[in-house]
């Protein structure tokens, strides 16, 4: 079978003010820095993981929806402080240099506590970076998710579990288990309207009755995202 | 020393030719007259546009009443599209309209049908391609139906240059036309592409509405043209003044359609020559290019326009090389989602059968007038590294099997 176009018709669509795509385009100092210097890649896991056999990895993403990060931390199990970060990514200029930007912030100094890694934001980063364009801030989400994913690794392989954190969220349509979490990545993903949002959960379509909730998270993550 | 810049994404625009703006220029500030009106300076606006038509419609071998000069490209395929539906639907009553087109069309094309449809106005077929991008005639005329007023299928596609059997299509169509008695549905293909090197003959084509820009050829960005064969009714876009025959209202841009005839005739002239000269270039890029371990050519081997080289590199992201590329002083395009306002990969690229993997790391070259072979050897050059860089510090690390169809 071959694809059909993947072009839905939602141009001209008139969907209120502050679409996220028509801001500009163009990468700080710091962004271009990070993107053609990044820091702290992994260049030879194999030399790495001689010199930190436990490395705790996280992964998210996948290349099919355009991003995939990969990190490994080494933490010091006295202090608790992440000591070494590296990294790999799959991704445009904003992703690799949030991710670059993200080993940064995480081992500047004495290297941060577990804790405080995981109390970092998508926004410190960006903030760090100088801003990026509006369409890319979701380039700097998956750093950070893939950096909580090693943090709980870490604390799985030291047989921890009670610190690990699942990111449940919280259940909007009973019928398809879609959260808000899952509204939170659609909406950073470039959903920017109830149609484009149920094209990719399917949200509401057998259950209306949460629509309005649907509507309101939207434009909730929309305001909080994008400010628009 | 400052470093060469090499050019290499004239799909997307061309420079003007030094000798477009020349003719251009009297046409600002002397002959600036409004060609509407009945003074000196007016007549004579009026008399330059009528030149420009003139040698315009003798190169698509059109009357010259056929040629409405528009906004561009964009402005023509819309004008094209809505205009003969909502001309026509009453004819073509109580069916609903129904149009067929093919998957890797323009957005210019595409989403003002996908907004017909949405709106109801009328039906859809969109023909699938192979995997080189190329639509089957024999699958076009199969789409068409009674009700179908509408064929409308590119000359050549802008991301991948695959070259399509429009003359065929024209063939099938009036065949059938004449067999059943009609005159739907009327052929519309979207040029852009291919002005700079193909032949745009109507009457071998055998089109009824055709679509043209003057960007893409080294002329002036805000002014094309849609032919429209004598006889077939088109509903105007904007109305007002009633210029170009009341298809086109508003003040003819005549430094704009005085450059766009100028740059029309010089590329038409140099078509051959610069076809065979740009072929030999491109060949040697996508060679050099292909030499670099999990790559794969997008587009027809050989039914492609000779300035297009569009390629796939696996497990990096195009946004990343192109911005590499740039920093190198090289600049091309990518059909990655990342690139795209809408996050999506380019449909071209997945229409052809290629998983997303593979058009995210997709590049594409396109030649023209300035490229020379050394800027083609720098890029074969500087690419492998840029390539390599991406992977190390890429975590996927795929199979060629990406390049092959992913969809069940
Ligand atoms: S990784 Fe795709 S837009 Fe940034």
């Amino acid at each position: 079978m071959i694809n059909p176009p993947t072009t839905t018709s939602t141009q001209g669509d008139v969907t209120g003010a502050g679409t996220q795509t028509g801001k500009g385009w163009f990468y700080t100092d710091t962004v271009k820095d990070h993107f053609f210097h990044p820091k702290n890649f992994m260049d030879d896991e194999a030399v790495y993981r001689a010199q930190f056999p436990d490395a705790a990895v996280g992964m998210v993403g996948s290349p099919a929806c355009g991003d995939a990060m990969k990190i490994w931390i080494a933490v010091d199990p006295e202090t608790r402080r992440i000591k070494d970060l590296k990294w790999k990514t799959f991704g445009c200029a904003s992703a690799i240099a949030s991710t670059s930007m993200m080993s940064v912030i995480v081992t500047e100094g004495e290297g941060k506590t577990l804790e405080e890694a995981r109390a970092l934001r998508p926004q410190d980063i960006m903030e760090r970076l100088g801003g990026l364009p509006a369409r890319k801030v979701h380039c700097s989400v998956l750093g950070d998710k893939a950096l909580r994913a090693a943090i709980n690794d870490w604390y799985r392989k030291q047989g921890e579990t009670e610190n690990i954190e699942i990111e449940h969220g919280r259940v909007i349509d009973p019928e398809t288990k879609v959260t808000d979490h899952d509204i939170e990545e659609a909406v950073l993903d470039g959903c920017d309207t109830l149609e484009k949002v149920q094209a990719k959960l399917k949200v509401g379509i057998g259950n209306p009755a949460c629509v309005p909730e649907v509507e309101n998270l939207i434009r909730f993550y929309k305001e909080k995202y994008f400010g628009a | 020393m400052t470093k060469r810049l090499i050019y290499l994404d004239h799909a997307s625009t061309t420079p003007t030719d030094p000798r477009v703006v020349e003719a251009m220029l009297p046409y600002f500030t002397e002959t600036f007259g409004n060609p509407s009106s009945f003074h000196s300076v007016g007549m004579e606006a009026k008399k330059a546009v009528a030149e420009a038509r003139k040698s315009i419609a003798q190169r698509l071998n059109a009357q010259e009443d056929a040629i409405i000069f528009t906004g561009g490209g964009t402005e023509s395929n819309t004008l094209a599209i809505q205009g003969i539906v909502r001309a026509h639907r009453a004819a073509i009553a109580p069916a609903k309209p129904h149009v067929v087109t093919s998957a890797v069309e323009h957005h210019a094309v595409l989403e003002p049908l996908l907004a017909l449809k949405k709106a109801g106005e009328i039906d859809l077929t969109i023909v699938p391609v192979d995997a080189f991008g190329m639509v089957s005639g024999k699958e076009v005329l199969a789409a068409v139906t009674d009700a179908t007023i509408l064929v409308t299928i590119m000359m050549a596609n802008n991301e991948i240059g695959t070259i399509q059997p429009i003359a065929d299509i024209g063939r099938g169509l009036l065949a059938r036309r004449k067999e059943r008695k009609t005159v739907y549905p009327y052929l519309h293909t979207d040029a852009c592409q291919a002005a700079g090197f193909l032949s745009l003959d109507v009457e071998k084509t055998h089109v009824d509405l055709l679509t043209l820009n003057a960007s893409k050829i080294y002329g002036p960005k805000g002014i094309g043209l849609l032919f429209v064969r004598r006889g077939v009714k088109v509903s105007p876009i904007m109305i007002g003044g009633g210029q170009e025959r009341g298809i086109r209202s508003g003040t003819e841009n005549v430094p704009g359609i005085i450059g766009f005839a100028k740059a029309f005739a010089l590329v038409s002239e140099e078509r051959e020559a610069e076809s065979a000269r740009l072929t030999v270039l491109r060949d040697r890029l996508v060679e050099g290019l292909l030499a670099i371990p999990k790559s794969r050519l997008n587009g027809h081997p050989t039914e492609r326009l000779p300035n297009s080289a569009n390629v796939s590199f696996l497990d990096i992201e195009g946004e990343a090389a192109v911005l590499y590329l740039d920093a190198e002083g090289i600049m091309a395009s990518t059909g990655s989602a990342c690139a795209s306002t809408s996050l999506d990969p380019s449909h071209v690229i997945l229409a052809t059968g290629l998983s997303y993997e593979a058009a995210h790391g997709s590049i594409r070259f396109t030649l023209g007038h300035a490229t020379t072979a050394e800027d083609v050897e720098r890029v074969i050059a500087v690419m492998p590294g840029i390539v390599e860089r991406l992977r190390r510090i890429s975590p996927v690390n795929l199979d060629m099997k990406y390049f092959e169809k992913t969809t069940v």
